[in-house]
């Protein structure tokens, strides 16, 4: 399931700029090192434009979200148009087109984990988190919890993303042992 | 099974003997367990031997199509002049579906060999593995055999000493279920949206890059390397039923049973045994009610068809279902089978790339009909309206994915119609999650 619309809230960075080109206060992603680790990867593809997921994936490690200048910059280095790499971003569910809560967890609901008490586990993080909807960051800013399509680990049920961290076999008794060892 | 549970002996592991064994994802715990010697082997061998070798094992797809994996090979004309890619789809997303995850986080090596040798095979020099963006931990794993591989000249400019270049590259999707379609996958490699291609032309005449590629599934490559060693014959006798379907297949198990797991058995073996025996059979108290034996996409099997089935790619068939990627989804009787259909429905609905009409409108349509009707708000007319749309969604699109959505409902309300008119009809009796709700 897509994080778009996470939060429901304005965010004051995305105000100021709707159109492409860059805001004058961002900051470029593809500097020193950063840019070293690009033309590496542009390195194993034959044209500029298949660097696009990786690219797209170290805008979003550095900078947690995957804003309109970070667009307008990977169409930059890229040499394509900040509305085609908009047209790309808005396809995958993992890029988040608005800044997430710090903890964003997502469970696994489809049909397999559905069938072994997936709905509870959403009832149990949405309970222990505070958020209270899926979707809507709890009143702290920490965490948001959404349902997510089949993470591939059906065995395991119920898979549960945390950001980058993926756990396996989780049940609604087990979610505040998770949500404590979060720092 | 090798994780988390210990093999059965009732199972045959030959891509999961080291699963669960720490020591084999490292490149020397690997070689220690004579891990690159099938690509040494196949480096000293011409291509066309190598294509022959894979034929004559009667090796097959194994991430749905089961297309045989020699002959999708020989399409790849030699000498072209044109670069040849590979691709291996680790894009596994199918509901049911975790086995490609178990190879590449317990045996990452043997995926980067068998991607080298199919390289070697196809005349590319260059592999992509697509892996989904939600393998968090398969891709620490994959990318760190890559690293390997490399810094042991396994890979790269001068592979194991011979001279020939080999790269294998591993790629982050980004989430999307549909890029594990082959064509999708190539698009979305390339930097695009994940959207599927029309056929022809097919990959091995202009694939990603405009150019002559070739796309397995994790477990076909891993499986060439034991091939590879052992000998066509070898991997042609392990075959207990039909002789088209040879070597071994891994199952994922998942749903309501006892041992969920993956598990490797010999085609052909006796479906009943395989739930009964190895998987441990239903929970306490419970009984099974219905299997989708191969990933959400394939029709739903009653237990009386499961349990008649020997499990390979005819046997499937003959039994009213297909064996797909080998994801079994085991649903018992505390389920609602209208609930567990509208689900899966949903996730097409979320899938679906939305290029052909009626995908994008069926997907949709269909879910929420089935809803409705989960919601005790259907009515017998909306059965017959599913229906309609279903024949509408199959065989009418650019790749399968509409026709993925229509088959559960096709044959879940031929198969299980009760518990739909049921629910219409006001009645909660079916079950004991109904009952609860």
């Amino acid at each position: 399931m897509s994080a778009r619309g996470v939060g429901g809230r304005e965010s004051p960075d995305m105000a100021s700029h709707d159109g492409p080109g860059h805001n004058s206060s961002y900051e470029p992603v593809f500097a020193g090192k950063t840019r070293e680790e690009l033309d590496t990867l542009l390195g194993r593809y034959p044209t500029k434009m298949a660097a696009m997921l990786p690219a797209l994936w170290i805008i979003q490690r550095e900078r947690g979200w995957v804003s309109e200048d970070g667009m307008a910059e990977v169409a930059e280095v890229l040499e394509l148009t900040p509305a085609y790499v908009k047209g790309v971003v808005t396809f995958y569910t993992m890029y988040h087109q608005h800044p997430v809560p710090k903890y964003f967890i997502q469970v696994c609901t489809t049909s397999p984990c559905g069938i072994c008490g997936a709905e509870d586990v959403v009832k149990s993080f949405l309970q222990h988190t505070k958020a209270g909807e899926l979707g809507v960051p709890s009143p702290d800013n920490k965490y948001a919890v959404i349902e997510v399509e089949c993470l591939g680990a059906c065995g395991f049920a119920t898979p549960v993303m945390i950001n980058e961290e993926f756990l396996e076999s989780v049940t609604p008794d087990k979610v505040p042992t998770i949500l404590a060892r979060l720092p | 099974m090798g994780y988390p549970h210990t093999s059965h002996q009732r199972e045959t592991a030959v891509l999961s003997q080291y699963f669960g064994d720490e020591e084999a994802r490292t490149l020397d715990g690997w070689k220690k367990r004579g891990g690159y010697q099938a690509l040494e082997k196949a480096l000293g061998m011409s291509p066309a031997d190598i294509v022959n070798v894979v034929k004559e094992s009667g090796l097959r797809g194994r991430g749905g199509a089961g297309f045989p994996t020699g002959m999708k090979w020989s399409f790849m004309k030699p000498g072209d002049g044109k670069p040849h890619y590979l691709c291996c789809n680790a894009d596994e997303s199918e509901p049911g579906t975790f086995k490609d995850r178990e190879i590449m986080r317990w045996t990452p090596h043997a995926l980067v060999e068998g991607c080298a040798i199919g390289a070697y095979a196809i005349g590319a020099e260059t592999a992509y593995i697509y892996i989904r963006g939600e393998f968090t931990e398969p891709l620490i794993w994959m990318e760190r055999a890559v690293e390997e591989a490399y810094a042991a000249g396994i890979l790269g400019a001068n592979s194991m000493g011979t001279g020939k270049r080999v790269d294998v590259y591993v790629h982050k999707g980004a989430g999307a279920y549909i890029c594990g379609e082959e064509t999708a996958l190539m698009n979305s490699l390339e930097g695009r949206r994940g959207n599927p291609r029309i056929k022809p032309p097919f990959p091995a005449v202009s694939g990603v890059f405009g150019q002559p590629t070739t796309i397995n599934n994790v477990e076909t490559l891993a499986a060439v390397c034991p091939i590879l060693m052992k000998g066509a014959e070898w991997y042609k006798s392990m075959c207990l039923s039909n002789p088209k379907s040879t070597g071994t297949k891994l199952f994922s198990v998942c749903g309501n049973l006892r041992n969920p797991g993956t598990y490797e058995v010999v085609m052909g073996f006796p479906f009943k045994d395989f739930l009964y025996d190895l998987c441990g059979g239903p929970l306490d108290g419970r009984r099974f009610k219905a299997v989708i034996p191969g990933g959400a996409s394939v029709p739903i099997q009653t237990m009386e068809e499961a349990e008649a089935t020997l499990m390979d790619y005819e046997g499937f068939v003959a039994q009213g279902s297909m064996l797909g990627s080998g994801g079994v989804i085991v649903i018992d009787d505390a389920q609602s089978m209208v609930r567990v259909i509208a689900r899966l429905a949903r996730f097409f609905a979320h899938e679906s790339c939305a290029q052909c009409t009626q995908c994008r409108e069926g997907t949709a349509w269909t879910t929420k009909i089935l809803e409705r009707i989960r919601d005790g708000q259907g009515t017998m007319e909306d059965l017959d309206t599913l229906l309609s749309i279903a024949d509408n969604m199959t065989g009418t699109t650019i790749c399968v994915l509409s026709d993925s959505c229509a088959t559960p409902v096709i044959s879940g309300i031929k198969k299980f119609r009760p518990e739909f008119e049921a629910l219409i009809h006001g009645k909660r009796v079916h079950s004991v999650m109904a009952a609860v709700a």
